[in-house]
């Protein structure tokens, strides 16, 4: 029991809030065909840190959100900036916006050789979801313990936060996020402020990105932007229904993802384990391939 | 900036005044300092080719689209604080019908403005759009998914949600676009209705055959103005030429025209 408090509780507490938080911001970005953002913002929060880093000198975690911050907003614009100046489209400008920051950062962290800090490319993708231990979570008990609580990693809390910011934005704007998704036109012309909106959601999207970034890497970021939401879409023609299995298959992916990456390599018989954050990754993935291949709703309705 | 000048009394009166309106994508005008009052209980066609800037000149007055230059009024009121009385239903083919959305879900938006984040959509919201729809003839598909929807059917679904927005004037974009005859009926019945009710409708419409049959007043628009008034007085061959450039045949315009109208533009060439 102390071995699972300690080692696994705040890992998949972690994995769990962030999957949530990622796929029920996931749900508005499948609605409005920018799943892609959330690839591209989460890549792009490499080259932010790095920057932020060789400006500060250190890893200070409010210099490091504020240079994937603004990294995020940089991606925007970019995006924008080609997709009118290239002709292209949106989702060709992001292709190529986030891989040439992302590669910009890998070089930025070669030449200035902060790979001492505990600060590399690895650590970018799969992030550290393991290494979350409860040093004081030695039993029940310490779960009532202030000195105890205290102790947790720094990440619970922050990612805790930034669930709860993202549960309140889609809450108070459910109605705006749902008419700009449906119909941008009309929206506006009930002042709705559609483009305001849009940019609330992926600066929230930057926010969730660069907080899980830290903890569980972008691989999960990514896959919990797309997987869940664009699984449950096919499972329902209801945009409620579809957040409830949204939500469902983020929990369900990382708490079997955790388990299966711990555990599953050493019921067949292998003294390892798997990387917990990529395990996640892949069973969100399988959770979509199997809606794709038996979700009641993956046809469109006929016209 | 110079003090506004007073308005007049048409203006004050009327559900939409555009004054020197103009809009521009990339330095080009697309709407060129257009003028236009609508008188109020109006059924207003605006007609004109493509390009003419039909629906830019709906989406600069509605606030989607940015205009460069000009002022318009909702009831000699400025349109951002009136936005209330003004409901829109956009092109068809401007969203995507594969949304995950019931056709009551469609039409509650129309109530947008009335509901507070922190209010749940009650029962007598949902009455509300019930009825709305009723008047398009659609309360029998409220919970139907919006992609099951046949094109005229998804056109009401837009008409309902305007309804429901109860609002003094309606803006509508091509509403008889891609639909059938016998929901191009029902719609035009539910136009009129309203105008009978003292309500204003403004339109763009392509169809110039139905022109006389459906609207009393008409705005002649190819990027400028270039005529505006009751249907009777405006809707002339030399008006339609001059908004077509020329490009309508003698047989399309006289099939339009009444042949008094003919006889009038006829003689004054």
């Amino acid at each position: 029991m102390s071995d699972f408090m300690m080692f696994s509780l705040v890992p998949l507490v972690v994995a769990v809030i962030i999957g949530m938080t990622c796929a029920l911001l996931g749900n508005f970005l499948v609605l409005r065909r920018q799943s892609l953002i959330g690839d591209a913002i989460s890549h792009v929060a490499l080259p932010g840190i790095v920057v932020s880093f060789i400006l500060t000198g250190m890893l200070a975690s409010t210099a490091m959100m504020l240079g994937a911050g603004v990294s995020a907003l940089v991606t925007v614009a970019m995006i924008e900036l080609i997709r009118r100046l290239g002709r292209v489209e949106t989702s060709a400008a992001m292709g190529v916006t986030f891989t040439s920051l992302f590669a910009l950062g890998v070089l930025l962290l070669e030449w200035h050789d902060a790979t001492g800090v505990h600060l590399d490319v690895e650590h970018a993708l799969y992030g550290n979801l393991e290494s979350l231990i409860w040093f004081e979570g030695t039993g029940l008990a310490a779960l009532f313990d202030p000195t105890a609580l205290a102790g947790l990693p720094r990440q619970l809390p922050r990612v805790a936060l930034v669930g709860v910011l993202v549960v309140a934005f889609v809450a108070v704007f459910r109605r705006h996020l749902v008419l700009g998704s449906f119909d941008p036109d009309f929206a506006a012309s009930v002042r709705a402020r559609p483009a305001l909106v849009d940019l609330l959601l992926v600066s929230l999207v930057a926010v969730a990105a660069i907080a899980a970034f830290e903890a569980v890497g972008s691989i999960i970021v990514i896959a919990m932007f797309i997987c869940p939401a664009a699984a449950a879409r096919l499972m329902t023609d209801r945009l409620a229904t579809q957040i409830a299995w949204s939500q469902g298959f983020a929990v369900l992916a990382s708490v079997l993802g955790y388990v299966l990456a711990g555990y599953g390599p050493g019921w067949f018989g292998f003294d390892a384990s798997l990387s917990a954050a990529g395990t996640i990754a892949t069973l969100s993935g399988l959770i979509l391939l199997a809606a794709c291949v038996a979700g009641p709703r993956r046809h469109p309705a006929a016209a | 900036m110079t003090q506004a000048p007073p308005i007049s009394e048409e203006v004050a009166k009327s559900p939409l005044a555009i004054h020197g309106l103009t809009v521009s994508y990339a330095h080009h005008p697309v709407v060129h300092s257009v003028d236009f009052v609508t008188p109020p209980g109006s059924l207003t066609a605006i007609v004109g080719p493509n390009g003419a800037g039909k629906s830019t000149l709906l989406k600069a007055v509605l606030g989607i689209t940015r205009r460069l230059t000009g002022e318009v009024r909702v009831f000699g009121e400025p349109v951002e604080a009136m936005s209330r009385h003004v409901a829109y239903v956009p092109q068809r083919s401007s969203v995507d019908w594969d949304f995950p959305a019931t056709v009551i879900d469609v039409v509650t938006m129309g109530l947008f403005r009335d509901l507070h984040w922190w209010q749940l959509t009650r029962r007598h919201h949902r009455q509300r759009a019930l009825e709305s729809l009723s008047r398009v003839g659609m309360e029998a598909f409220a919970d139907r998914q919006i992609g099951q929807l046949s094109g005229g059917q998804q056109q009401r679904v837009f008409l309902a949600r305007a309804l429901t927005q109860q609002a003094e004037l309606t803006i509508l974009d091509e509403p008889f676009a891609g639909v059938d005859a016998a929901t191009e009926k029902a719609i035009v019945e539910v136009l009129k209705q309203l105008k009978r009710e003292g309500r204003t409708l403004l339109c763009v419409h392509h169809d110039l055959a139905t022109v006389r049959d459906y609207f009393d007043h008409v705005l002649l628009l190819n990027v400028r103005r270039i005529a505006a008034g009751p249907v009777d007085e405006v809707f002339t061959e030399r008006n339609l030429q001059a908004t077509y450039g020329g490009r309508l045949s003698a047989v399309q315009l006289a099939r339009l025209l009444e042949p008094a109208d003919v006889a009038h533009a006829g003689s004054g060439r």
